[in-house]
């Protein structure tokens, strides 16, 4: 079995899942995203940054940091036919929380009332219409970066005088959330296929609760209502290796908040108790079998 | 002996590093890469980008 896990950078995660790798006998081949240069029109054949011919690899383990890179080699990959973990159509529509909003509400899966607006105008319509306070989130970007909690109409024409203000169109954009009161502290659940496979509370004294904001872990038992909640979630999105970020809301309900499609969990093995890189790993070696199945029988 | 590119500080890799990990220098603080093991060679981390995440 021939696997390649490309990478950004080698962080903590990927060590652990090139072990895990290694536990399973497979010496995976680590490809650098900036080493890529894909002829489009050259297909499968074309040999990899690794010497190998793309086509060679049983599947591809995608762990960019840089989500630009993952999402373009997994587009371009996939029209090759090369399985990659996660895939194109999940990973895209994870990347952007508009186009995950429109997932869980497809599937029935409950989540904090959403509005977009593209104008300074109808922003402040739309957080009128989710009231205060309200959360302003870029409809890309991660670890909590540019999140605004809102309080009131002028702190909002503020944050919006500064979104117009930037370069970029993404962030005239205007993806809004109610803000949840959580208890502080949100959960992360880890849904490795058709498995929940262990979840953490990140608690912090910041409503902003990411652990690469100082948020800090600890076990949350995965119980059923959570589990079911989740695999939906993870569903609706098209599933396969995923974090789901999940909030309790005062009524004791759960709601879906973000899925990650590249998560990070150095920080979770060790209060869980469950080896996370171990399971992607079974997980992804699992996938690489059904295609060489799937090959074998066509 | 390897020395960190950005303060000179003599540095001493952490047992089982690998290539293109990341590791911190104790004296100054910065984020390094390891671009190389044989022979060692250390390179200034990319710096994060807004695309950067989960």
């Amino acid at each position: 079995m021939r696997i390649a896990i490309l990478i950004t950078l080698l962080r903590p995660e990927e060590k652990l899942l090139i072990a895990a790798f290694q536990a399973q006998g497979i010496e995976p081949d680590v490809i650098l995203d900036r080493d890529l240069n894909f002829d489009v029109v050259g297909g499968a054949h074309q040999l990899a940054p690794s010497g190998v011919p793309w086509n060679a690899y049983d599947v591809v383990l995608e762990r960019c940091v840089s989500t630009s890179r993952g999402l373009y080699a997994q587009a371009i990959l996939n029209s090759w036919g090369i399985i990659t973990i996660n895939n194109y159509a999940t990973a895209s529509v994870c990347a952007d929380k508009l186009l995950t909003s429109l997932a869980l509400a497809q599937h029935n899966v409950p989540q904090p009332a959403t509005r977009v607006a593209f104008t300074p105008e109808s922003t402040m319509q739309a957080i009128d219409q989710v009231g205060y306070p309200a959360v302003l989130k870029p409809v890309t970007g991660s670890w909590g970066r540019l999140l605004a909690r809102v309080t009131d109409a002028n702190s909002a024409e503020s944050i919006i005088e500064h979104r117009e203000t930037l370069g970029d169109y993404q962030f005239h954009v205007y993806y809004l959330q109610e803000y949840v009161n959580k208890p502080g502290r949100d959960i992360r659940a880890f849904v490795v296929g058709e498995r929940t496979i262990c979840a953490i509370y990140r608690s912090s004294e910041h409503w902003i609760t990411n652990t690469a904001r100082g948020g800090k872990a600890s076990n949350c038992p995965v119980t059923p209502e959570l589990s079911d909640l989740c695999l939906r979630a993870a569903k609706a999105v098209g599933g396969g290796v995923l974090a789901i970020d999940v909030f309790e809301t005062p009524e004791g309900g759960l709601l879906v908040n973000e899925i990650n499609h590249t998560m990070e969990f150095r920080n979770s093995s060790a209060p869980t108790g469950v080896d996370i890189a171990a399971e992607v790993v079974r997980y992804t070696v699992s996938q690489a079998r059904v295609s060489q199945t799937s090959e074998s029988q066509a | 002996m390897i020395t960190c590119p950005e303060c000179e500080a003599d540095l001493t890799l952490p047992k089982g590093v690998m290539e293109n990990e990341l590791i911190t220098c104790p004296e100054c603080g910065t984020e390094l890469e390891v671009i190389s093991l044989n022979p060692v060679e250390l390179a200034l981390a990319p710096d994060v980008e807004e695309d950067w995440g989960e």
